[in-house]
């Protein structure tokens, strides 16, 4: 008899070890992503660079290499040039960098995306960005802005060239 | 490889042996992993479907929807919601838990790759149906899953814009998109049923339904967890703040902060590489395999007992091809056959009872042949003396592969209990090869060759053909079924049965009836 009580009690044991388990992990311990302190800049989009070399104009012996239904008379590259992408703050550049056209044939757009944390309080963001190719270092876009980052806020830098540029949200 | 095998072997030896002890071998909850599993899965799609009747498919209204039918009575939603996450929990536990028992059996390498290979999509789809799961609440886990899936995968550079965009701010996300993923988590899981289902195409008879008394149990524990701690949302969705401390699902989510930690690549890294080393387990090293088991036609009547009591479905029953007047002959696909022998043991003309020292039978496994079986016999029972004589069947996998002999005592091993053709039994009794017949075979929980040791007993019980001769003396017959490591209780079961062995009557007087030299009407 005692042995069957012995039983049962296994059994709940072991049906009890098993419940606590599955239902202590299933949402414990908890987990800081992100210091609550801190908030997130987050730079993201995609934009391609208006393409740049010039068209020109086949000479006859070129379209006569080329086949039949490919023989248009303007030879216009596809290549977009790279973009050039800054974000500073607080005046410390903490984006640098080219992105290059995606694609095979590296005529798609450039893409960015990055997540930057900082600490929350008041801040002053830089965001440049150059789409041409130029010798004097100039940029195409750039935009500064002051603003009041809360703890945990999420802080979009995005671009749209058809809306003029940088977009702070 | 084999060195890694043994400590985990042990461990579920030693697991297995308590649970026996207070569950009771039969229901054994880990002699039931992959049935639990798909028990777990129904009561993950039950609930699921009971669920999605009051769940908004749209972004604004998720929330809302889901936290309305936490509250509701528990007859509507309320425990549905909790039971759904357990259950998928749970699932997620005992498939872990399956796929390291069935390493330390070793019961993936040889022609049983298959099952293990197949297991690598099952585990791909059942996480990809959890996490896609944790999106649908739109709750501040939900939200830190989304974005830390998305950015995980924008790492692979074949999606061109990065669908993590998709949640870059308030506005961004649209019903379209989430409709997706309510249709990614209905779609995935029903894809999981069917790769389960290819998991098992090479086992017949396979174990998809625990125990009653084991079915209960877990639904009881399952339904007591739901509503001693139910699951909880954790605040809605806000795009324009980032989650800083969320409490993942440890079971579903352990990847996300280790890409926190290390990278997004790295993270890719440690997933191929540990999705390559898994595939090439059924390899490290390569079964050395036993030739699979010879159909000769000539003697095979068509009766289909092979092809019933084979555990890897690898005898099918084919329209007769040499014109005898049978339906149905045995056809084996080698690329499935384990070599067990079980199908030996099945067959009505395996019989030691034939004077033909070729011992020839309708289906044989070439190592060990039956005839070679019949000279095992015969030479173990030349090594035993004393009026006490045992010979032990014991299995290779089983406690009797170390079972050391005696003076009285000899071992003939077997690849699988299940070999062993009942008419063996009456063959050594009845011509006097020992005093007693002991079969020693594999605890059912960790049987190595599935059924060997059920079809057995049912052969023995007289339930299952080909069945035992009632002439048998049944006193002289014993049986154990224990896991390698109980060789100290298969001893002493050995040796309480020789105590309990009736000594046998002079030679002269008692045995002439039982030593007629024809072949036992099966
Ligand atoms: C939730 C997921 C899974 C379920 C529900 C499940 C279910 C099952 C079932 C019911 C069996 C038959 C057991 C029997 O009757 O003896 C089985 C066998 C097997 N499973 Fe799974 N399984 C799952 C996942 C996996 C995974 C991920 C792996 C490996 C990576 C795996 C490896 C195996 C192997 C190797 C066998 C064959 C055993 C043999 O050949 O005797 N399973 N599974
Ligand atoms: S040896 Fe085993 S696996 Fe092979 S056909 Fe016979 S019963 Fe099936
Ligand atoms: S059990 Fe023997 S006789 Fe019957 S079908 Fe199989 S091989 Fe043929």
């Amino acid at each position: 008899m005692s042995a069957r009580l012995l039983q049962w009690a296994g059994q709940a044991a072991a049906y009890a070890g098993f419940a606590a388990f599955v239902g202590y992990f299933s949402s414990a311990p908890a987990y800081t992503h992100l210091d609550p302190a801190m908030a997130l800049v987050k730079v993201s989009f995609s934009h391609g660079a208006p393409r740049q070399a010039a068209c020109r104009e086949r000479s006859a012996e070129e379209l006569a290499k080329l086949p039949p239904t490919m023989r248009r008379k303007m030879d216009c590259p596809r290549v977009r040039p790279t973009v050039s992408l800054e974000l500073l703050v607080d005046g410390i550049p903490l984006i640098a960098e080219s992105l290059p056209p995606s694609g095979l044939s590296k005529d798609g757009p450039s893409r960015i995306y990055r997540t930057i944390p900082v600490t929350a309080g008041t801040h002053t963001l830089t965001a440049r960005l150059r789409d041409t190719i130029r010798d004097d270092g100039e940029w195409d876009y750039e935009r500064t802005i002051t603003a009041e980052l809360a703890p945990a806020q999420n802080f979009v830098v995005d671009f749209r060239a058809d809306a003029g540029g940088f977009l702070f949200r | 490889m084999n060195a890694l095998r043994r400590p985990v072997r042990a461990f579920f030896a030693a697991l297995e042996g308590l649970f026996d002890r207070i569950f009771g071998p039969e229901q054994n909850p880990l002699a039931h992993l992959g049935a639990l599993g798909f028990f777990f899965y129904w009561i993950v799609v039950a609930t699921g479907v009971h669920l999605y009747i009051g769940f908004d498919t749209s972004v604004a209204g998720a929330y809302d929807s889901v936290e309305h039918l936490s509250r509701s009575p528990w007859f509507l939603a309320g425990v549905s919601r909790s039971l759904h996450r357990y259950a998928s929990d749970a699932l997620v536990v005992v498939m872990f838990v399956h796929i390291l028992r069935e390493f330390g059996l070793d019961r993936c390498r040889g022609v049983r790759w298959f099952s293990w290979v197949v297991g690598m999509p099952i585990i791909v789809f059942v996480y990809a149906s959890g996490i896609s799961g944790y999106w649908l609440v739109w709750d501040r886990l939900a939200q830190y899953v989304a974005i830390a899936s998305t950015e995980w995968l924008d790492w692979l550079p074949i999606f061109g814009e990065p669908i993590a965009r998709n949640f870059l701010t308030r506005g961004s996300l649209d019903d379209r998109f989430f409709t997706l993923l309510v249709f990614l988590h209905i779609a995935v899981p029903l894809i999981l049923v069917f790769v389960l289902w290819i998991h098992l195409q090479r086992i017949s008879r396979p174990d998809i339904n625990p125990p009653k008394r084991l079915a209960a149990g877990t639904a009881a524990m399952l339904l007591g967890l739901s509503l001693v701690y139910p699951a909880t949302s954790q605040g809605p969705a806000d795009l324009g703040t980032v989650t800083s401390i969320v409490r993942p699902d440890w079971f579903y989510l352990p990847l996300y902060p280790l890409v926190d930690f290390l990278s997004a690549g790295s993270v890719w890294a440690i997933v191929a590489g540990a999705t390559l080393v898994m595939l090439a387990i059924p390899w490290l090293p390569p079964l050395r395999r036993p030739p699979a088991a010879v159909v000769t036609l000539d003697l095979c009547n068509g009766c289909g007992r092979c092809a019933e009591d084979c555990p890897y479905s690898a005898i099918s029953m084919a329209p007769r091809s040499d014109g005898k007047p049978f339906e149905v002959e045995a056809v084996v696909d080698p690329d499935l056959c384990v070599s067990c022998g079980i199908c030996v043991g099945a067959c009505p003309t395996s019989t030691p009872f034939r004077s033909d020292p070729k011992l020839p039978t309708a289906i044989d496994v070439p190592e060990p042949a039956l005839h070679a079986l019949r000279d095992a016999t015969r030479e173990a029972s030349r090594r035993c003396v004393g009026d006490r004589r045992i010979l032990v069947f014991g299995c290779l996998h089983s406690a009797a592969a170390l079972q050391p002999e005696s003076a009285d005592t000899a071992v003939v091993p077997l690849p699988c209990v299940g070999m062993l053709p009942p008419s063996f039994i009456d063959y050594v009794l009845s011509r006097d090869l020992a005093d007693g017949v002991f079969l020693a075979g594999c605890a059912d929980s960790s049987s190595y060759n599935r059924l060997g040791p059920r079809w057995t007993r049912a052969r023995l019980a007289g339930e299952r053909d080909p069945r035992l001769r009632q002439r048998v003396p049944r006193d002289r017959l014993a049986a154990a079924w224990l896991a390698p490591r109980d060789r100290k209780r298969l001893a002493a079961e050995i040796d309480a049965f020789r105590a309990r062995l009736p000594k046998r009557a002079p030679a002269s007087s008692a045995r002439p009836a039982l030593v007629a030299e024809r072949e036992p009407a099966q």
